[in-house]
């Protein structure tokens, strides 16, 4: 390996995107872009759901009920329906997730201490939603019964008696709940894999396209010197891309790093490694730009955006594509940026991730190379 | 015309047909996207692996525990000895909540002031976290409330109204019923948002890639040359890869319907009307992309710049209620936005043209607007 044909190459691949400042500004603007929509606009936290009414009982007590449904954050008053027809309308065509039906026995249970019943009606299209609106509705009402109850046995006489059982409960790493800190640090592994895979896909189809891979195959350049040249300036805008997510994710969204910052460069520099070699290894073996540009994106995005851990918990997969998760790297990648950020660990518990993406790294180059050709086939 | 249309189409057919592994990439894909989203984009959370750290071993604490693993959410990973072990396989990952029985709890749950249970969740996942903290503390409330309801009944001098049902039985019950899916299965949720986000990724890649191609390698000059008008061009462009579009729709909906049992409850004639509007949008955007780029590398990039938005925007896996409003408006011009509420709405609630006709009318004014918008960019670019 020659460090001047090197040089020239990577000279050569650096003129192309320079050459090309609309695909640079690109490929700067997706990394922000993709920040900024999941830091101020997409979250999976559920509140606001858009509530219909429809108090048969018009008493105190419903009264009072519906006021704790509604003066939760999780619950929005949307209407309040003079009929049932009216809420299955508001329902059916979706301008309501829940409907809350009141009967006109309610307070009269209660009076007489019976079991009173509410009916809750979702619209279950988006079942996430509707498990979790569930979940709040079902906490509001236990707790109205508990308060109720506890003022019975005030009336009667017995005093206070405090629940026998109460949970306390500690969330750590995030005890806000804030959806933006787990998102970040897995958006971070979903960029560098989008970006590895759009920036080299095309770079050695290109040349077959162009033709200009013959001109290439006639200089006296190796196969090493080429991969490597070709590999260099990718790799510096993947580093560059990554350093802008991480300092945004610090600076606009105040995402707090809590582990090793040097720990969490060197290892995305590995991930980004095999990444960028996983795109030119597609790029060999199609030799068409379109082609190698859709299977960059199948196998890059899809496996990091839904088999990593990113935003679907693997645990919930079924035991076959747990075991397929195994294979993408993007998994080791979320564990170790969701590790470092949230959890403040470092290899002592990371080592085996890291070792991982190291292998992952080392054979993407080494197919890379091998499988690169300098003839013409 | 015609004629010269028809050999046009076959021109485009065979080059997008021609290479085995481009027949692969355009039918396999689609499968393997659906089967990966049908059985792993679940959010459903079960079988939460759970810590025990149980120091007061009673039959009460136990009883306890077997709440928590007979809810069927939570399942037991492991067994501490001690309280550092918790931190270390949180930090691990190899549990995601634990819940630690303080000695004396049995006892405690006896007297009046009552006691308490401890329960740490991992909160670096937020969106199971806040449901792992609803399941427990709805598990924990339910039998406090049954121990509750025992001492009452064993009180010597009870007053009579103590022993109605509502001292006895729950205070209140709910009795919940979800509409359009019963079991609250996300899979439902996603293959029809699947089936959009195809048939856009798709057809956008194929009609902005294969234009600019044909300008990269030089081959758009001979087109021009040739007596082909630049509106058989642009049919040309755009009609094949709107077939491809169909047959992944037809390929989607298949798997979705007998593999992944999602129900079909409304008309297929209205989804395929559907999907000629969204195509026409889709399409459109694909002729602007091209128009404005001048390698295949940069389509690719712009393409991406539009698309990952739009889907992200769309409602597709984020609700687009929980939005901030000035993005909700920007979500307006998201072809992908009207055609998931059709095709959702087709799917699940077996709505008719008689509620998804908005959703169509916007998706055909969006989709016109762009198609003709690009055909005489496009147009001005060729002359």
């Amino acid at each position: 390996m020659k460090l001047i044909r090197l040089k020239a190459i990577a000279l050569k691949e650096f003129l192309h995107i320079v050459r090309d400042p609309r695909s640079l500004a690109l490929a700067v603007s997706i990394p922000m872009l993709l920040l900024l929509l999941f830091g101020f606009a997409l979250t999976l936290d559920v509140d606001h759901i858009p509530t219909v009414i429809y108090d048969l009982d018009r008493s105190p007590q419903s009264r009072d009920l519906l006021d704790r449904f509604l003066s939760s954050r999780y619950f929005q008053l949307l209407d309040i329906a003079p009929n049932y027809a009216h809420l299955q309308k508001l329902l059916d065509s979706g301008q309501a997730l829940m409907g809350l039906v009141i009967p006109s026995n309610f307070s009269r249970d209660l009076e007489a201490n019976r079991e009173a019943t509410i009916q809750i009606l979702m619209d279950g299209t988006d079942a996430n939603t509707a498990t979790i609106a569930l979940g709040y509705a079902s906490a509001i009402t236990l707790l109205y019964s508990q308060d109720l109850l506890q003022h019975k046995m005030n009336r009667l006489g017995l005093g206070k008696i405090s629940p026998p059982i109460e949970p306390r409960i500690r969330i750590w790493f995030n005890p806000d709940l804030e959806s933006k800190n787990f998102i970040v640090p897995g958006l971070i592994a979903v960029i560098m894999a989008i970006l590895a895979a759009i920036l080299t896909s095309g770079t050695i189809s290109r040349e077959w396209e162009m033709g200009s891979m013959e001109q290439l195959i006639s200089t006296p350049i190796r196969n090493a010197e080429l991969i490597l040249g070709k590999l260099i300036p990718y790799f510096f805008i993947g580093m560059i891309d990554l350093a802008l997510s991480v300092a945004m994710g610090k600076l606009l969204f105040a995402v707090p790093l809590r582990g090793n910052g040097l720990l969490l460069f060197s290892l995305a520099s590995l991930f980004l490694l095999g990444a960028i070699c996983q795109g030119v290894v597609v790029s060999i073996i199609t030799k068409n730009q379109l082609l190698s540009s859709q299977i960059s994106i199948i196998l890059s995005y899809l496996p990091t955006f839904i088999l990593s851990g990113f935003i679907y918990p693997i645990a919930n997969m079924p035991q076959v594509i747990q075991f397929i998760t195994y294979v993408v790297p993007g998994r080791y990648f979320v564990a170790i940026l969701k590790g470092i950020y949230s959890k403040g660990i470092g290899l002592e518990i990371l080592w085996w991730e890291g070792l991982l993406l190291a292998v992952y790294a080392a054979a993407m180059t080494f197919w890379a190379h091998k499988k690169f050709q300098k003839r013409i086939a | 015309m015609l004629l010269r249309l028809k050999s046009m189409l076959i021109k485009e057919f065979i080059q997008a047909l021609r290479n085995p592994r481009m027949r692969l990439v355009l039918f396999l894909p689609p499968l393997i996207q659906l089967i990966i989203f049908g059985y792993a984009a679940n959010t459903d959370i079960r079988n939460i692996s759970l810590a025990i750290y149980d120091l007061d071993n009673t039959p009460e604490s136990r009883e306890m525990i077997e709440r928590f693993t007979s809810s069927g959410y939570f399942r037991i990973a492991h067994r501490a000895a001690d309280a550092r072990e918790i931190r270390r396989w949180i930090d691990e990952g190899k549990i995601s909540a634990a819940l630690q029985i303080n000695d004396g709890f049995a006892r405690e749950t006896r007297q009046r002031q009552g006691t308490t249970i401890q329960i740490i969740v991992d909160g670096t996942d937020s969106n199971t976290a806040s449901v792992v903290m609803t399941y427990a503390q709805r598990i924990v409330a339910e039998y406090s409330r049954q121990i509750l309801v025992a001492r009452i009944r064993t009180l010597p001098d009870i007053p009579p109204e103590m022993k109605r049902p509502f001292f006895t039985r729950g205070g209140i019950e709910i009795q919940s019923r979800a509409f359009f899916n019963p079991n609250l299965e996300s899979r439902n949720f996603y293959v029809p948002g699947i089936m959009a986000f195809l048939i856009m990724l798709v057809t956008l890649i194929l009609t902005c890639m294969s234009i600019v191609r044909e300008r990269e390698i030089g081959t758009m000059e001979q087109l021009i040359v040739s007596p082909i008008r630049p509106v058989e061009l642009i049919m040309g462009k755009t009609i094949p890869f709107a077939l491809i579009g169909y047959i992944d729709v037809l390929l989607v909906t298949l798997v979705g319907v007998f593999w992944f049992e999602v129900p079909i409850r409304g008309s297929i004639p209205l989804l395929l009307a559907a999907t000629t509007i969204y195509l026409l949008s889709t399409l459109g955007i694909g002729l602007f992309i091209s128009t404005i780029s001048r390698t295949q590398q940069q389509a690719m990039m712009t393409m991406f710049f539009f698309f990952v938005p739009a889907i992200l925007l769309s409602g597709f896996v984020f609700p687009i209620a929980n939005m901030p409003q000035v993005v909700q408006y920007l979500s307006y011009a998201d072809p992908l936005r009207y055609f998931l509420v059709i095709i959702r709405g087709i799917f699940l609630r077996g709505s008719g043209f008689d509620i998804l006709w908005p959703q169509m009318l916007a998706l055909a004014i969006l989709g016109a607007a762009v198609f003709t918008f690009s055909s005489l960019r496009f147009r001005k670019r060729l002359e």
